[in-house]
């Protein structure tokens, strides 16, 4: 009879404060979005520069009343589409409604500006806090340097990853240790890039904020241009989530999930393949 | 080897639960008093935390002509119908009386040319509305703490309260059986910064009935429902309970944060 040591089967792949900021993220991410999509829906259209330009917004989301009833149009810098049912009209509580984001992805479902903000402040802190616990903890683990910044060599390997992973062929054993060059890539944008925007083009739509840092004013090209980047920086996080999503499926879903959750991660070690 | 698949079920009941609280629970947990007073509490702390961050006279930015929004968007009240403020609109505000009363050494009751006739502050400045819109205007008005320091603040004041001539079609918010006239109140660090004034021109011209003729508040570091238009009556108060449902405002009363600084 084999026995095949754990310690080469079993392998601690996320360390415990990575997995409790994970969870956490996930929470607050969820919320504000929803809670986001509710805030947006109070004047769903986006603008460049300092003020509203309203009759030439950079993208926009309307209800107009055409023959056929309630129309959604969504308009993206002058190219506009049907989105009847989803975007502009879909059904609240079993009625047709006029409303950007359709009720089933906001918080609360119904139109309530007062209680959405509530919910996305709340959130907001919630993440910041986490966020610099995450910081903290990965500055002075070196989770950064060792497991999210890529190696030369690993650079040179993107090609080759990006194939690998449109076949659905993930490492397996050893290799499987290491965040592969895509991860630590995705990785690295939402931690470093897309979190921080979300966090200053936040801070740029409050007027209390901008009177005492009006550089982020500059910095964003204006309040409304802060608030448009908050909203593709959001769209593109969602987009993340949904990748990720997809990767932690086809992956090994299960083995993905454990790992989140006790930090253990199975290598499939061929030996114990061998035995059994 | 059990190890392959520990507590696979368990996981998936609790996964099932949390998309199910997420689906159906957050409009029932978004109601409910006791986790909306503590996500109100995330409220004081932007609060503390930027009146700790923001110096009492840190400036909100001012902008140039050219920034100016070509049409400056009325939202709220644009055109009151309450009989009073008719009156007042049909003789041009001449028998419209600014009354400055409560924890004062002095009351006031002062007319617009007496207004026109104080020192003044003019400002080009951005309009945040809660929606999320902005728009660039022009305001000249007297600096309230003009008008405070003549009226004379006496120690026990803690807030300024803003009684308006107009009542909001408020529809599906009513808090009170009968209709109420708007209300907005500050606290005495935003009473007395330089921007915030009571100003009667916007872009250089009187300000029209949409805007809040005669009289509205500007106050450029908080949202735009803080900005109380037709102004008639200001009081000096020590606490906010008693006023309307106790949240020191209109919109405060139906959910909105009485702090609007973000």
């Amino acid at each position: 009879m084999a026995t095949v040591p754990t310690s080469e089967r079993w392998y601690r792949r996320h360390a415990g404060p990575a997995r409790v900021t994970h969870w956490i993220n996930v929470v607050c991410f969820t919320l504000l979005l929803m809670s986001g999509l509710q805030i947006f829906n109070a004047h769903p259209a986006l603008y460049v520069g300092d003020r509203s330009d309203f009759d030439h917004p950079a993208m926009s989301i309307r209800a107009h009343l055409s023959e056929n009833g309630l129309v959604g149009e969504t308009m993206i810098v002058g190219h506009s589409f049907d989105t009847t049912g989803v975007l502009g009209v879909s059904s609240e509580h079993g009625q047709v409604s006029s409303r950007g984001f359709p009720s089933w992805i906001t918080i609360p479902s119904n139109q309530d500006l007062a209680t959405g903000r509530r919910w996305h402040f709340f959130f907001a802190w919630l993440l910041v806090l986490n966020g610099l616990v995450y910081f903290g903890w990965g500055c002075a683990s070196r989770h950064f340097d060792r497991d999210l910044l890529p190696s030369r060599a690993e650079l040179g390997h993107i090609g080759k990853k990006v194939l690998e992973h449109l076949r659905l062929r993930f490492p397996r054993g050893a290799a499987a240790k290491r965040y592969n060059v895509l991860q630590q890539l995705a990785y690295l944008l939402v931690v470093f890039v897309l979190f921080p925007l979300m966090i200053l083009t936040g801070l740029t739509m409050s007027p209390g904020i901008d009177s005492a840092m009006p550089q982020l004013l500059t910095l964003f090209g204006g309040r409304q241009t802060a608030r448009l980047i908050h909203f593709i920086a959001a769209s593109s996080l969602a987009l993340f989530v949904i990748v990720h999503l997809v990767m932690v499926l086809v992956s090994g879903v299960w083995n993905n999930l454990r790992s989140m959750i006790t930090g253990w991660y199975d290598l499939g070690n061929p030996r114990t393949t061998d035995v059994a | 080897m059990s190890r392959d698949h520990p507590r696979r079920r368990d996981l998936l009941r609790a996964l099932a639960a949390i998309g199910g609280l997420a689906l159906s629970g957050c409009d029932r947990v978004a109601s409910a008093p006791r986790f909306r007073s503590i996500l109100d509490a995330a409220n004081t702390l932007t609060y503390k935390v930027q009146r700790l961050l923001i110096g009492a006279h840190q400036l909100a930015p001012e902008y140039n002509e050219a920034d100016i929004s070509p049409a400056f968007r009325a939202n709220g009240s644009t055109d009151p119908q309450d009989e009073g403020y008719l009156n007042l609109v049909g003789k041009h505000f001449a028998d419209w009386r600014l009354k400055v009363h409560g924890f004062v050494a002095h009351e006031l009751l002062l007319s617009l040319e007496e207004l026109r006739s104080l020192p003044a502050r003019t400002q080009i400045t951005r309009h945040d509305c809660v929606e999320g819109w902005s728009c660039i205007g022009k305001w000249t008005g007297v600096p309230l703490a003009e008008i405070l320091s003549r009226a004379g603040v006496r120690p026990e004041a803690r807030f300024v309260v803003f009684h308006c001539a107009d009542t909001l079609d408020d529809g599906e918010f009513s808090v009170d059986p009968e209709s109420i006239r708007y209300y907005e109140s500050i606290d005495l660090i935003d009473a007395v910064h330089p921007q915030t004034i009571l100003a009667y021109d916007m872009n250089g011209k009187p300000l029209t009935v949409p805007h809040g003729a005669p009289l509205r508040l500007r106050l450029e570091r908080q949202l735009g429902y803080k900005m109380a238009k037709y102004i008639m009556r200001i009081e000096l108060v020590q606490s906010l309970a008693d006023l309307h449902g106790g949240r020191g405002g209109y919109w405060e009363d139906r959910g909105y944060e009485w702090y609007a600084g973000i």
